[in-house]
């Protein structure tokens, strides 16, 4: 495949992410401002961010190995505790090099 | 009666977005730590700089685009990355919901120029400016705009100090993805009602991900584990 081909495949990736996205932002507001959303249609709408996010997160760490299981469970519980995606992303990484340094998982 | 039309309407004001860019502006430096770390992971992956900006200036939703970038491999998977993309930011569409009794009463242009900038963190300092009695709704204008900032310096700043990372794993760094996936599954968890669609949703992809070929089990499992949660609440 040539270079500018594949450029092209990346933009198009791009710009329907972009659109997409900007879809949902303005989706919730503009079905409100025209219809009443079905309790029914508001709870599905709720379920699938958690839905999707396990999806991603099981197979992957299934993948993976006990140190990658140790920092998930840090992730979780440091993300539970605070709230804060930022400490929760840190804990990760800290506690999988933490792990990957213990000659039991190395 | 006018006088109460006046205080129903939303101000929109230079004040208002003063307020949202300055009480945004902790959170903001939490966006650009993981913006780096976006950036250096956009790297490792087929990503130049101009394609990773233009991506953060574009779509700018850090979950969304932490997840593409496991997917980001060769031939691209363009409908995979789109309808993940969607599926992931779907939340946007209840926080749009929630905000729209404020925007209602701005010009269709300012509302739809603005709903741009809605991300998680502004949406969540603006709804608690709101409750604790800000008439403004330039602070979403504010808020959005300075994570904004945030997102794409540093996701430029983190594809230009990539290079120098030869091996992410050396670093911890391809725990990052998960780690932020499980913060932000932590953040919508909505209590034990959640467990029926997040459980089946493990379940479904876990199997289908050994099963079908591809990244077809992220939407396999969400859509099942979603609407195993809406068959719940209707027959259990």
């Amino acid at each position: 495949m040539s270079k500018i081909q594949m450029n092209t495949v990346t933009l198009i990736a791009i710009v329907g992410m972009a659109v997409g996205t900007y879809l949902t932002r303005v989706g919730g507001y503009w079905l409100v401002s025209r219809f009443e959303l079905t309790p029914r249609f508001q709870a599905w709408l709720s379920y699938v961010p958690g839905a999707i996010l396990v999806s991603l997160i099981v197979p992957e760490l299934a993948k993976g190995g006990p140190a990658k299981w140790g920092a998930a469970l840090a992730a979780l519980v440091v993300a539970w505790r605070s709230g804060n995606i930022l400490y929760a992303m840190l804990a990760g990484i800290g506690v999988v090099l933490l792990l990957r340094h213990l000659p039991v998982f190395a | 009666m006018v006088e109460d039309n006046e205080s129903e309407r939303a101000e929109f004001s230079r004040k208002g977005l003063g307020a949202g860019v300055r009480q945004s502006t902790p959170i903001a430096l939490g966006v650009f730590t993981y913006g780096i770390v976006f950036g250096v992971l956009a790297r490792q992956s087929s990503l130049g700089l101009s394609e990773a900006v233009l991506m953060s200036a574009s779509v700018f939703a850090a979950s969304a685009q932490f997840v593409v970038l496991d997917l980001w491999k060769s031939p691209l998977p363009v409908i995979a990355i789109v309808v993940t993309t969607v599926a992931v930011n779907l939340r946007h569409l209840l926080m749009g919901a929630s905000i729209q009794p404020w925007l209602k009463r701005l010009t269709p242009r300012k509302t739809y120029g603005m709903l741009y900038f809605l991300n998680d963190e502004s949406w969540g300092l603006t709804m608690r400016a709101r409750s604790n009695g800000e008439n403004d709704a330039a602070f979403l204008l504010g808020s959005g705009l300075i994570v904004f900032i945030a997102w794409i310096s540093s996701t430029a700043l983190g594809v230009s100090i990539g290079g120098l990372i030869q091996n992410p794993a050396r670093y911890g760094l391809d725990m990052a993805f998960i780690a932020v996936c499980i913060a932000l599954l932590a953040g919508v968890w909505d209590g034990r009602e959640d467990a029926v669609p997040v459980g089946i949703a493990a379940l479904v992809a876990l199997v289908s991900s050994v099963v079908v070929s591809g990244n077809w089990y992220i939407i396999v499992g969400g859509l099942t584990g979603s609407i195993a949660g809406v068959v719940r609440d209707e027959y259990v």
